[in-house]
């Protein structure tokens, strides 16, 4: 064995070419406009800061999908997952939602997660859309396993799309049998489940070119409130 | 009959409860018996309206149950099945009671607990309203007939999919000034109707009725005091009296209707609602009514005899029904924004017209409000309860 750097590049995955994603404005149903747009390693502190008060949170297992997301978002950083990407919603700058992915080769996706931070307006479903547009639409994979961890999910993913099981595979969240979104599942759903405009006006980019947080209060409000109370 | 007063209301913030069935019904209670400050006197009966306590919940007898736990022992207690007119119904038994001489107070509580199931099973709950034989077995859903009620109401009197979307925008607004409803989230005309992206904000969910124009799945409690005129007296506070009450029934398929966009239930018990109370629809300051889908508002405000058939959308365009419009519908947020925790809807209505009637609505009051109605539409329309309340000076 050599040097650290020698170790490190042991322990650092090798990495695909990776087109970026193009971001785009969606019009949510208040009338806000939300940026879609690819964060980079520099980034992910700020997100862990969103992630971490709802690692506590159980309802609607936020408290998993924030455990698994802070990992996985902290193994980007520190460089220990293989070809990941993170895309955020963000509403006047403010952080609404952030999903994530990695590709297991250069025709197969694997999605990790969807954390809606700003709920009741479909943030999720825009945001794990833009997920799926990312892999078929600008890699041009053919195929990206998916599972859901919450009934919120499996409605939205299994259900909308819908999804094809694809039980002989293994998903690596666990270890749950995969289901799958194909080319052609994606763009028979894309005209129902698939939006947004580009090029994004300059100044509606600029104002989302830094994350701002809405506060560990606030998140939690939006999680557990916006949607009726958790009393 | 002796007159017959609402003298405290109460509830919960609508939305999604972790209190058991009956903690939530309690709370609602406590909350309407602090409002209507009774003192020493005691209550004689209580009535719980409630859909689904036994299928969803595993629970029977809550009224027993409540008297328990709220320790109003040796009150008379029954509890109300009646579909989602359950609350009107619970409130009609309780004013029975009291017109009658039986009781002097009763406390009506609604209470519903509908997030403990999802969403499929709790729509397969409330569809179990449908006719078993001819509706229910071919999957009819609430959602379904309301999809084809809102088709066959279009085509014939002109109302189009932004009309529907008024009345949603409108309800959220007015829910955004309600702490008690389930929604607080505004929407816009271009955010479910008119942008590219308002097909994913806005989903199809029984054609032509998308997301935005159905009711959330609720949990939440309500609960009013009814009192005799002795003890209504004897209160301090505005004095609210139930000054009519009317209710009908119509055949339970709706398709064996005559005229299926005729609610003829909900014309025949607001006709009987108004007679009771000597009044008029253009007598009416503010109303509730029962718009579980959007359409129901704008086809209930015809029937309910505020606008002539197939007038109701122009009215909405025109803003009439607005806080601050010529009549103010549904200024909780409805059933659409406050939410429908079924069986406590229909007393859910008569809280917020009594708030209103108090001088009490906060934000969203109506200015010099004195009578006030509500709808509590059962099954899609086959009983159907309207109340008419009317605020007495003192």
């Amino acid at each position: 064995m050599g040097s650290v750097t020698d170790l490190e590049a042991l322990l650092r995955p090798p990495a695909m070419e990776m087109p970026p994603y193009p971001p785009k404005v969606v019009t949510l149903a208040s009338g806000e406009e939300m940026v879609v747009r690819q964060v980079g390693r520099e980034e992910i502190p700020t997100l862990l800061k969103a992630i971490y008060p709802l690692l506590l949170v159980e309802r609607d297992y936020y408290d998993i999908v924030a455990a698994r997301l802070y990992a996985e978002l902290l193994a980007y950083k520190r460089y220990r997952v293989r070809d990941e990407y993170v895309l955020v919603g963000l509403i006047g700058g403010v952080l609404a939602g952030v999903v994530n992915g990695r590709l297991v080769d250069a025709k197969v996706g694997m999605s990790y997660h969807t954390m809606t931070i700003r709920r009741g307006l479909r943030v999720g479903s825009h945001l794990f859309a833009a997920k799926m547009e990312y892999h078929i639409e600008h890699i041009g994979q053919e195929d990206v396993l998916i599972v859901a961890e919450s009934p919120i999910g499996f409605r939205r993913w299994m259900i909308e799309y819908p999804l094809e099981k694809k039980y002989e595979v293994q998903h690596e969240l666990g270890g749950v049998p995969s289901w799958v979104l194909t080319r052609k599942t994606y763009f028979d759903a894309k005209p129902r489940l698939v939006s947004g405009r580009r090029p994004v006006p300059a100044a509606l980019l600029a104002g989302a070119a830094t994350i701002r947080l809405p506060g560990d209060d606030v998140v939690k409000r939006q999680v557990l409130d916006e949607k009726g109370g958790g009393r | 009959m002796r007159p017959v007063y609402i003298v405290g209301a109460g509830m919960t913030r609508f939305g999604r409860s972790e209190l058991p069935l009956v903690d939530l019904a309690g709370t609602a209670s406590l909350a309407a018996l602090r409002h209507a400050s009774l003192g020493k006197v005691p209550v004689d009966g209580v009535v719980v309206a409630n859909m689904g306590g036994s299928r969803i919940n595993r629970q029977t007898a809550l009224a027993s149950a409540l008297v328990d736990r709220l320790a109003l022992y040796p009150a008379a207690a029954e509890a109300v099945e009646n579909g989602p007119a359950s609350g009107a119904s619970a409130v009609k038994v309780g004013f029975q009671a009291v017109a009658s001489g039986m009781a002097d107070v009763v406390l009506v509580v609604g209470v519903e607990m509908m997030r403990a199931v999802d969403g499929l099973e709790g729509t397969d709950f409330v569809a179990s309203l449908s006719h078993p034989e001819v509706e229910y077995i071919y999957g009819v859903t609430l959602p379904s007939l309301a999809g084809l009620f809102a088709r066959l109401y279009m085509s014939r009197f002109g109302v189009e999919r932004r009309h529907l979307a008024m009345v949603a925008i409108k309800n959220h607004d007015h829910a955004m000034k309600n702490p008690y409803a389930h929604i607080h989230q505004p929407i816009t005309m271009e955010g479910i109707l008119t942008s590219p992206e308002a097909v994913v904000n806005n989903p199809l969910v029984a054609d032509p009725l998308c997301l935005f124009d159905c009711c959330p799945v609720s949990d939440g409690s309500a609960a009013v005091i009814l009192a005799s005129k002795d003890i209504a007296e004897r209160l301090s506070g505005p004095r609210v009296r139930i000054a009519g009450m009317g209710q009908a029934t119509d055949t339970h398929a709706v398709h064996e209707r005559e005229d299926p966009t005729d609610l003829r239930a909900v014309r025949l018990a607001s006709e009987k609602a108004f007679a009771m109370a000597d009044a008029k629809p253009a007598d009416v300051h503010v109303a509730e009514l029962h718009d579980a889908f959007t359409i129901l508002e704008i086809a209930e405000s015809e029937a309910a005899g505020f606008f002539k058939r197939g007038e109701a959308h122009k009215a909405i365009e025109r803003g009439e029904t607005r806080l601050g419009g010529r009549l103010p519908v549904n200024p909780s947020g409805g059933l659409k924004a406050r939410g429908h925790p079924v069986g406590a809807t229909g007393v859910a209505q008569l809280v917020e017209l009594t708030w209103q009637l108090r001088g009490e609505a906060t934000d969203r009051q109506v200015e010099k409000a004195k009578v006030a109605y509500a709808c509590n539409f059962g099954g899609f329309g086959n009983n159907v309860i309207a109340t008419v309340l009317r605020k007495e000076e003192r």
